[in-house]
Order: C-alpha cells, then structure tokens, then sequence
C-alpha cells in the first residue's frame, strides 16, 4: 500500500502530501482526500500504466476507489485472478 | 472606446523572474530557475495553502498568481460575485499544454492535461479561488492590445452590472511567459488612472 500511496502523489501531482499523511482508510474523494473526477480519471490511467489493469464496470469506480485499502484490494484480487 | 469612467486600480507584472506589483519589484527569483520551479517558488513566497495550484498548466499557474498578488487585501473580493468579470488575451492560446497533451496520446491520454487544453481555463481557476462568477473572454491576440484591452473592459463596466474587471495578457510558450494583469473598477479606488488606451500601455512598458 505504501506504494500505492507513492504512485497515487506522483499521477495525481500531489504535492503538499505525503505518503504518511494518507492513511489506508481514509475516504480519496470528498472529504478525505478531496481528489475530484479527474483525479478519478488519473486513477484509471495509474491502474492500467502500473498493473495493466482495465475497470471493465465503470459502476465499481466508487468501491474500488473509495480508499488506499479498496484500491489494493482490488490490484490484488485482479492480479491473482490473472496468475 | 476609452471610457473616463472606469478606472486602472491595480497591476501586477510577471516577466523575467520578477514579479511587480502595482509597479514597484515585490520579488525576483535568484539565477535563472526553470519555469515551472520558479512558479513552485512564487506559490510559496505568496500564497500556499492551495494545493489545486501544483495541477494546473503553466498558463492557469502564471494567471493565476497574477490574481493571487494582485487581490491580496483588495476589497474586490468583498463584492458581489456577478460584479466582477475578468478579459483576458494572450498569443499562444493553450499552445504550450496542447503540445504536452499531444505527447501523451501516443500511450495513454492524460485527462488532467486535456482539462487544460483550452486558453480560458486560467480564467476559471481564477474565478474558482475568488468566487468570481461575472462575465468573462478570453481573445487570442499577435500582442497585447491596448485598445481592445482597454475598450472592452470599459465597455463592460459602463454598460453590464459589474463593478470589477480583472483584464490583461497572460502568455506561456516552452518557458517563455510574460503576465500582465490589471484590476479594472467602476470607481476609483486608490492610486487609480483612467481606463485609457495609453494609460494601459505605460503600465504594460514599465519594468520591461
């Protein structure tokens, strides 16, 4: 996850953030974060640059996006049904 | 049209790594910094805090420090949102980004820079941070016209409801970039010339 967090603050250029500022559970969007829809964008792109990773339900954006923890949730469950 | 009943309240320059507020150098960066590291310097010298700045295109950051030092403390802000309206102008369009954006489309499109792929966004991330809701242009010029920059404004204040008008040049091209923008008003406030033609073009020359 601390990856993650490190690949999100470069796609996203995060720059007054931190990967110890952001915590597993905390909420991307709104008020957690405050990322907005075209840092969701960004976010589609980061899965399919780093782990070739297409969303082929675009109604699953909210879940998988909802936190660091949800996103590598995903990333692994995608990647071991791939192996 | 010049209009002697609207006035020059404000001007904040940028060019050559310096910025001048109302005429008078408030800062000038050491050596000679890379665009985009000299823009990071500036955020931090004169606001912070903003953290949407660092995703903008250079065209948004430089416009939009422009507005930052210029309406520190102003009581523009105080009025209504549809009071103040902003005319803008430059020559290379959103040149500078499109290019960037270009260069991703042969792998995958970034969406953030796409959002900059217009000239008139700088004038909504201005719009963004102050609440400013008036009317707004934006006009794709060979070089700073002072007649239309002057008229139009003009215009604009004597005959619509707003009270304000941020208007100027605010141009970027591969590191090239000169800002220059003016707070226009309804009444005089402060050290304030009439909106002129002239008027316009001697603050525009001045700390070139």
């Amino acid at each position: 996850m601390e990856d993650l967090k490190k690949q999100i603050i470069e796609q996203l250029n995060l720059q007054e953030v931190t990967p110890e500022s952001i915590s597993n559970d905390q909420p991307l969007f709104k008020e957690g974060l405050g990322l907005d829809s075209i840092d969701a964008l960004e976010l589609i792109v980061l899965l399919q640059q780093h782990y070739n990773i297409r969303i082929a339900n675009p109604e699953q954006g909210p879940e998988i996006f909802y936190s660091i923890r949800s996103m590598a949730e995903f990333i692994t469950a995608q990647q071991t049904a791939k192996a | 049209m010049n209009s002697a009943e609207a006035y020059i309240t404000g001007s904040c320059i940028i060019r050559h790594n310096s910025i001048y507020l109302n005429g008078e150098l408030r800062w000038k960066a050491e050596g000679t910094p890379e665009l985009q590291e000299w823009l990071r310097a500036a955020y931090d010298r004169f606001s912070g805090q903003y953290p949407k700045f660092h995703k903008m295109d250079a065209l948004g950051k430089l416009g939009w420090l422009a507005a930052e030092i210029l309406l520190q403390d102003n009581p523009v802000k105080t009025l209504p949102p549809e009071a103040v309206g902003m005319v803008l102008a430059n020559r290379s369009s959103s040149l500078d980004t499109d290019f960037r954006y270009y260069a991703t489309v042969k792998d995958i499109p970034s969406p953030a820079l796409f959002v900059y792929t217009l000239p008139n966004i700088v004038m909504g991330e201005i719009c963004i941070r102050h609440g400013f809701k008036g009317e707004n242009t934006f006009f794709v010029t060979d070089a700073f016209d002072v007649e239309l920059m002057s008229a139009y404004p003009a215009q604009l204040l004597t005959t619509t409801p707003l009270q304000a008008c941020l208007t100027g040049w605010v141009e970027v091209l591969d590191n090239q970039y000169e800002v220059a923008l003016f707070l226009t008003e309804w009444t005089p406030a402060g050290p304030a010339l009439p909106l002129t033609a002239a008027n316009l073009a001697a603050l525009y020359d001045k700390n070139k």
